[in-house]
């Protein structure tokens, strides 16, 4: 015991001196959410429209004034026939054009319908689904006004509601995948890189030659990176819950114990690399084109799991960090709790198993194999 | 006296490189024992085999009763190992080195401060200093210092006075003399052969083979030619016209001078003195000298 706590303090010691890795370590978060928080974001604001109004009367003008009204769309052009839209949209600063039919509110009136054809950009399709479903929403609204005042209203309210991120704020769903991501940062590169450097320095042949256990060899290296990736976290929640209203609606200790769950089958990953790989250069290259990308891409974090292909749906499942950003973003808007996650935290817990016997068994007791 | 190094018929490969061939030699309890022998020849190999480092391909090799593949837990307990790159924590202080390993070891620093006296007491008041801070010799004091402090019983040095300045090298040397006097076995390596003569017994090595083993001075008196040494003014032409003399059994540079050996038992040193003349050599002198361990090893490996 005495021989492992000595151990331990001789990883701080290694990370306290090592400053400049550290500030790096401690100043990443916060500005990776500051960035992500800016200029990542799916929200819509000012989006330039272009309206076709073949109809040009009161119902048409008033739908026209209610999508102009927030701060959503901006009218860029107006046009005058259909041929002039695919001119528009090629020129680029167009994202939707809206096409009222011909004598629009004479069919609304009659029949009861009257149509309207929205026509987005979807070179850019997250923002795209977004605008539509923004522009149908507020046409929706409108029908709902003019449904009060007809004597039998029929309504088909068939409403869309983004629930649990009801702004669609963007900070909703880049916090938890932020935290997933950083987490996956600091606790698999910097292992794999701190004892590919024992390697590399030749410490781990004088390290070797001493009755000091692999396992504690491996789990003194692994708490001080612990400790750090569970100091990032709380720095990612506060600093996204301070700047962007991101809130914890589950329970923080669970979150925190579901943390520390995945910070370990990170950081067995990062051991896991480092077994295998004898220079920092080559575990480096290693932890994030094969660790982080995977996370990034595949979690969820970005790029919805739903919409990609079923192949690809399936090699998800076998991403840690998408079990992990499930329960994350699951306590922290939601407010799921472990009657809820317990499948997810079950998964995570056999991977952590897993990775760390498995690094164990791959251990090198000696300088070879 | 038992034996606390044992190894026998040693083989090691790494693919088509050949590092150790056959190797077998023993190590007497209490004496410093010599591997010798230049850059690549398997000294590191060698001691990595006996610090449990590295698996022999073929043959077997016991430490203090331990074998150093089935009881590697027990031999590393038991030794001290100083591997020949700086292997201690460079951002570490000395004294947090010293104190890392020996709680690492189960002992403090305090418990056998006796043992390392002599030489810790020489860098101790450096000890706030960090290790990568050090001058190559400092960094061997304190390497060793290291290797020492948990008391073991053989000490397996590669390559220790490598990069170290002549003052210091001595200081190591007589660490070890000390060392040897409390009962501690030492197998040290080394390129240098003017360090041969501090050891007890030493084992030429070669191209991972053994030259010879046995005490330096049985050695050096095993050395059955007449060594020459030959000097003049143009020294590359010296060596080439040496050379191809139809009775030159070897002939090495040696710092200033050139050794020879003849092929004949028994041979006139004018007759030599004559030719290279001839040749066209000026200001020739020959002189016969006592050979040294350096001499040996040539000779050996002439005869290889």
């Amino acid at each position: 015991m005495k021989q492992f706590r000595a151990f331990v303090i001789k990883e701080f010691y290694h990370i306290l001196r090592d400053y400049r890795t550290l500030l790096i370590l401690l100043a990443m978060p916060p500005i990776l959410i500051l960035l992500f928080g800016y200029t990542i974001t799916n929200e819509i604001q000012d989006a330039k429209i272009a309206i076709l109004d073949y109809s040009k009367d009161a119902t048409t003008s008033s739908i026209k004034s209610k999508l102009l009204a927030g701060n959503y769309f901006k009218l860029e052009y107006e046009l005058n026939g259909l041929d002039e839209v695919e001119a528009i949209f090629r020129k680029g600063s167009i994202r939707e054009a809206i096409v009222f039919e011909s004598n629009f509110e004479e069919n609304l009136a009659k029949t009861g319908i009257a149509n309207i054809r929205i026509i987005a950009d979807a070179t850019d399709p997250n923002t795209a689904s977004t605008l539509l479903s923004y522009t149908s929403s507020i046409i929706k609204s409108y029908l709902d006004e003019i449904n009060e005042n007809v004597e039998m209203p029929y309504s088909i309210n068939t409403e869309i509601r983004m629930r649990y991120n009801e702004e669609l704020r963007g900070a909703y769903l880049f916090v938890p995948g932020l935290i997933t991501v950083i987490l996956m940062l600091v606790s698999a590169m910097m292992t794999s890189i701190s004892i590919t450097r024992e390697k590399e320095l030749g410490t781990m042949e004088s390290l070797l030659v001493s009755p000091m256990q692999p396992l504690q060899i491996i789990i003194a290296k692994m708490l001080p990176y612990l400790f750090l990736a569970i100091i990032d976290a709380v720095i990612i929640l506060i600093v996204g819950n301070a700047v962007f209203g991101v809130p914890v609606r589950g329970s923080v200790l669970l979150l925190m114990v579901e943390g520390i769950l995945f910070i370990i089958t990170a950081l067995s990953l990062g051991l896991l690399i480092s077994t295998i790989t004898s220079s920092q250069q080559v575990a480096l290259m290693m932890s994030l084109m094969g660790l982080m990308l995977p996370t990034i891409i595949l979690s969820g974090f970005i790029y919805p799991i739903s919409n990609m292909p079923q192949i690809i749906q399936w090699l998800t499942h076998l991403i840690p960090a998408k079990w992990f950003n499930l329960i994350i973003k699951s306590i922290m808007l939601k407010g799921a709790g472990l009657d809820i996650l317990w499948k997810e935290t079950l998964i995570l817990a056999g991977f952590a198993v897993f990775f760390i016997s498995l690094s164990l068994k791959k251990f090198n007791i000696r300088l070879q194999k | 006296m038992a034996n606390s190094i044992e190894i026998k018929n040693v083989s090691k490969s790494y693919g088509n490189t050949v590092a150790l061939k056959d190797i077998s030699l023993s190590v007497n309890s209490g004496e410093i024992f010599g591997l010798i022998g230049p850059d690549g020849a398997g000294k590191t190999t060698l001691i990595r085999i006996l610090a449990t480092l590295l698996l022999p391909d073929k043959g077997s090799a016991v430490m203090t009763n331990y074998d150093v593949v089935k009881d590697y837990k027990k031999v590393r307990s038991s030794v001290g190992y100083m591997p020949g790159k700086f292997s201690l924590y460079q951002d570490l202080t000395i004294e947090e080195n010293m104190q890392l390993y020996a709680t690492m070891f189960g002992t403090t620093v305090e418990e056998n401060y006796h043992l390392v006296k002599d030489i810790y007491s020489q860098i101790e008041p450096f000890k706030k200093r960090r290790a990568g801070k050090l001058s190559g010799g400092m960094k061997q004091k304190l390497a060793l210092s290291c290797s020492l402090i948990h008391k073991p019983e053989v000490l397996l040095l590669d390559e220790p006075t490598t990069g170290v300045d002549p003052v210091s090298r001595k200081e190591l040397w007589e660490m070890l003399k000390k060392l040897k006097n409390d009962g501690v076995t030492v197998f040290v390596s080394t390129p240098y052969m003017d360090e041969a003569s501090l050891c007890d017994r030493i084992a030429l090595i070669q191209a991972g083979e053994i030259l010879g083993i046995d005490t330096p001075e049985s050695i050096v008196n095993s050395f059955d030619k007449t060594l020459l040494s030959i000097n003049s003014s143009d020294k590359y032409k010296l060596l080439n016209d040496i050379r191809s003399y139809e009775h030159c059994n070897s002939a090495f540079p040696f710092g200033e001078s050139l050794h020879y050996t003849d092929k004949r038992t028994s041979f006139d040193i004018p007759q030599i003195y004559e030719y290279l003349r001839n040749c066209g050599n000026t200001n020739v002198e020959i002189a016969v000298i006592k050979p040294a361990i350096e001499d040996c090893f040539m000779n050996l490996m002439v005869g290889e």
